[in-house]
C-alpha cells in the first residue's frame, strides 16, 4: 500500500505563544514563512537526501523546524538549539502542539552541540539575526538577540559558517535565511571556498525587506 | 517509573556536565521554578525530559583549556522510562551518526550498561535484540532532573526540563 506523500507544508499552528513569550523570542514573522516556502518548495529534494536528522540553529518559535517535522515525520530527528531558554522552551511546545517531537538545547549558535559526531547533520537550518545594526547591539538583551546582526547584518551567521562543513552528512543540505544587505554573493563565495554550491530557492520582497532563502549542498 | 536502587549502584557514573557547583543549581533550580510559575500553565504540564540520544551530541569543547569534553557525565537526580515505538530502520540508520563509547559511558551513568556491548558489532542492521536495546537506551530513558558534567574541568551543565542549558560564560570562552 503506497502512502500518499504531502506535498504542502501547512503553517504550524503557534496559537500558544503568549504576549510575555514574545517579550523574549521572535515572533514567528514573514522570513519564518519564507523559510517554510522554500522548504516547501524543495521538499522533493530534501526527501530524496532520506534526510534523518535535521537541525535548526536559531529556533525561535519553532515553527520552521515543526514545519519541516510535519512533513518529514517521524523517521525524522529534530534538533533545534537557541541562546534563549525562554525560545528553547517555546519551540518544544510548538513541536509537541504540531505532533513533533523537538530535542531543543540551550547554547550559542552550535556550540558543544555536534562537536564530536562529524558529518551527521542532513538539513541543517538559519534564519539568522540578519538586520544591519551596529556592531554593539549584537548579542544583547533577549530581543536583540533575535533580529541584531551587525555589520551588513552578518556578524552572527558568518560565524557558523566554518562549521558547516563538519555538521553536515555526505548529501546534507543547509538552508539560509538572507536579506539583500547581507550581501548573498560574497556569502556564496564564501560557501564555495569550503566546498558548497549555492541556489537561491526563493526571494520575496516584504516591505522594506527583500529577504531569499539559500540552499547550500556539497559540490561533487 | 523510578529506578532509585539501581540507579544510586551508578552515582559513580551520574552523567557529565552541569551548573558548576551544587548549590548553584539549586539556586537556578529555584530561578527556574520561580519563572515557570510566571509563565502559561501549559508550560507546567509539558515537562519534557532529557533523553540519551540528545546527550550523545554534546561535549563541553566549547570551553577554553578543554581538549575532549566528551562525552559528558550525566549527574541524574531522577531517571524515568517511557513507552516509544519502536522503528528499527530509524535506529539502525542512527547509529552511523552517534558515538558509540559515549553511548556506552551515557548508559552506565543511567544503569542500563549491562544491555550494550562494548564494540559495536558488524552486522548491527540485522540485530533486532541489539536495535530494540538502542531503542530503548536511546528513546526511552528519560533524565528528568539532573546536569551534564565536563569531564576535564567538572562544569556543571543544567538540565531543566529537558533542555540542556550549554550556554558558557564569558570567561569560560
Amino acid at each position: 500500500m503506497e502512502e500518499e506523500l504531502i506535498n504542502t507544508i501547512k503553517t504550524p499552528i503557534f496559537s500558544h505563544i503568549t504576549s510575555e513569550d514574545l517579550d523574549h523570542i521572535y515572533e514567528p514573522s514573514e522570513d519564518s514563512f519564507l523559510l517554510i516556502d522554500a522548504l516547501e518548495k524543495d521538499l522533493d529534494l530534501i526527501r530524496k537526501s532520506k534526510p534523518l536528522l535535521c537541525l535548526e540553529v536559531g529556533s525561535g518559535s519553532g515553527v520552521v523546524i515543526t514545519a519541516l517535522g510535519t512533513v518529514l515525520g517521524s523517521q525524522c530527528h529534530y534538533i533545534s538549539t537557541d541562546i534563549n531558554l525562554h525560545a528553547c522552551r517555546v519551540t518544544k511546545e510548538t513541536g509537541k502542539l504540531n505532533g513533533v517531537d523537538i530535542k531543543a538545547v540551550c547554547t550559542d549558535l552550535v556550540t558543544d552541540v555536534m562537536g564530536d559526531v562529524k558529518g551527521a547533520v542532513d538539513v541543517l537550518l538559519f534564519n539568522p539575526p540578519y538586520v544591519v545594526t551596529p556592531s554593539e547591539e549584537v548579542g544583547r538583551g533577549d530581543l536583540e538577540y533575535t533580529w541584531a546582526g551587525g555589520e551588513c547584518g552578518r556578524e552572527v551567521m558568518d560565524r557558523l559558517f566554518p562549521s558547516v562543513d563538519s555538521l553536515l552528512s555526505p548529501h546534507g543540505i543547509f538552508y539560509l535565511l538572507v536579506l539583500k544587505e547581507n550581501n548573498p554573493a560574497d556569502i556564496e563565495q564564501i560557501m564555495a571556498k569550503l566546498g558548497f554550491t549555492c541556489t537561491c530557492v526563493i526571494a520575496r520582497r516584504t516591505g522594506q525587506e527583500s529577504l531569499s532563502v539559500l540552499r547550500f549542498s556539497r559540490q561533487k | 517509573s523510578l529506578k532509585p536502587n539501581k540507579h544510586r549502584n551508578y552515582e559513580v557514573y551520574l552523567l557529565c556536565l552541569s551548573s558548576v557547583i551544587h548549590y548553584y543549581f539549586h539556586t537556578a533550580a529555584v530561578t527556574v521554578l520561580v519563572v515557570a510559575l510566571k509563565f502559561h500553565t501549559i508550560f507546567l504540564t509539558i515537562i519534557k525530559r532529557m533523553k540519551l540520544i540528545t546527550h550523545n551530541m554534546l561535549t563541553s569543547k566549547g570551553m577554553k583549556n578543554v581538549i575532549e569534553g566528551f562525552p559528558l557525565k550525566i549527574q541524574a537526580e531522577e531517571v524515568r522510562n517511557v513507552d516509544i515505538e519502536f522503528d528499527r530502520e530509524f535506529i539502525s540508520r542512527m547509529v552511523p551518526k552517534l558515538d558509540w563509547n559515549a553511548l556506552i559511558f551515557a548508559a552506565q551513568c543511567v544503569g542500563h550498561q549491562e544491555d550494550l556491548p562494548e564494540i559495536l558489532p558488524e552486522g548491527y542492521e540485522n540485530d533486532d535484540d541489539l536495535l530494540k536495546k538502542l531503542h530503548h537506551i536511546l528513546l526511552e530513558v528519560e533524565v528528568i532532573n539532573g546536569c551534564l558534567e565536563c569531564p576535564e574541568t567538572k562544569r556543571k551543565f543544567p538540565i531543566s526540563n529537558g533542555i540542556p542549558n550549554m550556554l558558557l560564560n564569558e570567561d569560560e570562552v
